[in-house]
């Protein structure tokens, strides 16, 4: 195989010039500046600023609050990839399953993921909301004392369902993809030796799914740890209490509403570290592409 | 902060074209009609002589605004003049060099700044501990009570007296909720600033040391008896459904105009969005402790005022100086007093206003200015100040929706609050 090499030196790096400016300025730079701030006190106009090594790291790490939004984050994060992954495979399998109108069936599928989600947040805020939810008011004749108000869990499902439904539509996509990669040959001769199509799912289908899945589970951690700003901030504000603040919002609340720069700059560098670290697990994971087939 | 860039860039193009006209920033953070009142005013100043144009930027929420406010200090862009909301003064006040004192820039604009002619309860709040005025109280207002006259009715309350003490109010409500008039009897929007900074002033009891942080940094008394058993009612009547909780800010505020609550404790602010639900609505003072002696005292302004930005040309503290001493003219703030609900802050502007013959035929409009001014305030009623206020408001918010929803008594939630809240201060004063 021969190399080709272009002759100029400088046109590669006028063609990269665009990305490589772009992720200068927009990421690089605010984390140099959130790594410099994370080791400062500082009032908020930076008028008086002080080196205080690690010591914000440590207050973070030994704050309560900061613990209880780690907790809500798993607990979020955990519950939105679950129910967006299981809700979308088993849409996807029905949708194989029609015969006629598939495509219309899969274009509705998808709309959801083209809402932005601050919208979507308002979308189920005003459906659940206590005083004049449209759904909120079976919900009480039911008999359920429905005031997501004030009742932590309540609040996290809200979020949950918010968010979990957002992400569903992009789910269902790979998912569709992953399926229709499946060899039609391995399902005929699962069926001629009389396996019935739940048995022909679990040890055929969905083994040879699991590289998509794997690979949704990475996007839909990464998605419910750091897309669902929008989501939290228009539907809960982070309350009742503390009980639905991530450590996302955290970092907002504790930098943009309370003005503590080196707490929330230090906050950022630990998200910074877990991002990586998920980044890092998904690289050397999927490129060894988990397989069973 | 990229707006902020694209602001100063069209800054720097523009004065080739009014060369003999200096230019003034104005962020501000008015929605809906009230920020047609800013084009408005800015307008007409600009119309009113030819050396300086107000240029007025609508720059998000209140929250939003003072960040984008910091963010442009910190790039070395900040605006002239910024207009930060009650919670956002203790910050102000803490950024001596970032910021240039309203009286200073009046005097040096040539203007005597006469602090009699404003009303006193405004002023005291905007003024540092030696009495200077820092910043110009554009708009001001009073948390006051709305009561549904129709649900009243059907309460078989008297639609004429609304009522006058919390227990007054909780008998009320209770009766509305078993009455069936209404399933919800009383609920409030803004419960830290109504309930506990407010509640505070208009009782006569302490929110915390320092002339409530005034006159330096303060250790909060919000666990005091009064508050506790204030709270505890509250908590009751919440158990019984007699008490709705909306929210953290004004969305209680709805449950009023939907119909679903009898009773609101509100800003008079909020006035205008109750007029255009429709509702046959009565406006009361806001409720007092009957056990507390001396209230009620006087209540404690909310709304935002206008700061202006250090660091700036001569003739930018002149323009801004003509602009405040044009903004405090009585016909003005005639104008944002009658059009807007917000508080005037001149006398003349009080005075004027009342011999229109505008009290006649609106009463409830004086409520939030007789509440403010009944009587000279104390230590403490002049308003509370805390250097993170927004913070120890979140803290307060998150302990009063645990004891809400069951999980604290009103003992355990005060505090709770009261420690917290003083381990933030202690954090933010680097003590």
């Amino acid at each position: 195989m021969r190399r080709t090499v272009f002759p100029h030196k400088l046109l590669p790096w006028l063609l990269l010039a665009p990305q490589l400016a772009i992720t200068l300025i927009f990421f690089y730079w605010p984390a140099a500046q959130a790594f410099r701030q994370s080791v400062l006190r500082e009032d908020p106009f930076g008028l008086s600023s002080q080196f205080v090594g690690l010591a914000n790291f440590r207050k973070v790490l030994n704050d309560p609050a900061y613990l209880n939004a780690a907790q809500v984050t798993v607990v979020f994060s955990v519950l939105v990839a679950f129910f967006a992954m299981t809700i979308a495979l088993f849409l996807a399998v029905q949708v194989e399953k029609i015969v006629r109108g598939k495509g219309l069936y899969r274009t509705l599928m998808i709309w959801p993921y083209a809402v932005a989600p601050a919208i979507a947040g308002m979308l189920w805020l005003f459906m659940f909301n206590p005083s004049f939810g449209t759904l909120a008011w079976p919900l009480r004749q039911l008999g359920i004392n429905w005031n997501p108000l004030l009742d932590g869990e309540q609040a996290m499902a809200l979020v949950v369902a918010a968010a979990t439904w957002k992400q569903i539509s992009y789910n269902f996509l790979f998912f569709v993809a992953g399926l229709q990669a499946i060899p039609k040959s391995l399902l005929e001769a699962a069926a001629i030796d009389g396996a019935t199509k739940r048995r022909a799912f679990w040890t055929i289908v969905f083994p040879l799914l699991t590289p998509t899945t794997f690979f949704l589970l990475v996007v839909n951690t990464v998605y419910a740890l750091f897309d669902t700003f929008g989501i939290i901030h228009a539907v809960t504000s982070g309350g009742p209490g503390k009980s639905t603040e991530t450590l996302v919002y955290k970092v907002y609340n504790d930098g943009f509403v309370n003005l503590i720069m080196g707490d929330s700059a230090a906050q950022s560098v630990i998200l910074m570290v877990i991002v990586i670290s998920l980044t890092a697990f998904q690289f050397r994971f999927i490129e060894k592409r988990v397989h069973y087939g | 902060m990229k707006t902020a860039n694209l602001w100063a860039i069209g800054l720097m193009a523009l004065p080739m074209a009014a060369q003999a006209q200096t230019e003034i920033s104005w962020w501000h953070a008015m929605t809906g009609a009230n920020s047609e009142v800013v084009e408005k005013i800015a307008s007409d100043f600009n119309a009113s002589q030819s050396d300086y144009v107000v240029k007025p930027v609508f720059k998000g929420t209140y929250p939003e605004t003072l960040n984008a406010g910091i963010a442009a200090f910190r790039a070395g862009q900040s605006p002239d003049i910024i207009q930060v909301f009650d919670v956002g003064t203790g910050v102000m006040m803490g950024a001596q060099g970032a910021i240039k004192p309203v009286a200073e820039v009046l005097g040096e604009a040539g203007f005597t700044f006469d602090k009699s002619e404003y009303l006193p309860g405004i002023v005291g709040y905007y003024s540092s501990p030696e009495g200077e005025m820092l910043s110009f109280p554009y708009n001001s207002s009073a948390p006051i009570m709305f009561y549904n006259k129709d649900i009243f009715e059907k309460a078989g309350l008297d639609v004429n007296t609304p009522p006058k003490t919390w227990a007054e109010v909780w008998a009320a409500a209770r009766q509305i909720k078993e009455s069936g008039a209404a399933t919800c009897g009383y609920t409030s929007t803004w419960l830290t600033w109504i309930h506990t900074e407010n509640f505070a002033a208009w009782n006569n009891v302490s929110w915390g040391s320092n002339e409530n942080g005034l006159a330096g940094t303060p250790e909060l008394a919000v666990n005091g008896p009064l508050f506790v058993k204030h709270f505890q009612e509250m908590a009751d009547l919440a158990k019984e459904g007699v008490f709705v909780y909306g929210g953290r800010t004004s969305e209680a505020k709805q449950n009023f105009t939907s119909g679903e609550c009898g009773i609101l404790t509100e800003s008079s602010g909020g006035l205008g969005d109750i007029v255009k639900a429709g509702i046959n609505y009565g406006i009361g003072q806001l409720p007092y402790d009957e056990t507390a002696t001396g209230a009620p005292q006087n209540t404690v302004p909310g709304g935002a005022s206008l700061w202006v930005m250090g660091g700036k040309s001569d003739e930018v503290y002149k323009g801004v100086g003509t602009f405040f001493n044009y903004l405090s003219q009585t016909e003005v703030q005639q104008y944002l007093h009658e059009v807007s609900g917000y508080l005037p802050v001149t006398m003349a502007a009080y005075e004027a206003t009342k011999a229109s013959g505008f009290y006649e035929t609106n009463p409830a409009r004086e409520v939030p200015i007789t509440q403010m001014m009944g009587k000279a305030p104390t230590e403490n009623s002049k308003g509370v100040r805390a250097p993170n206020l927004p913070q120890i408001r979140d803290i307060l918010n998150e302990e009063f929706e645990k004891m809400l929803a069951g999980q604290q008594t009103a003992e355990q939630a005060m505090t709770a609050a009261a420690e917290r809240g003083n381990a933030a201060i202690r954090d933010a004063t680097g003590g």
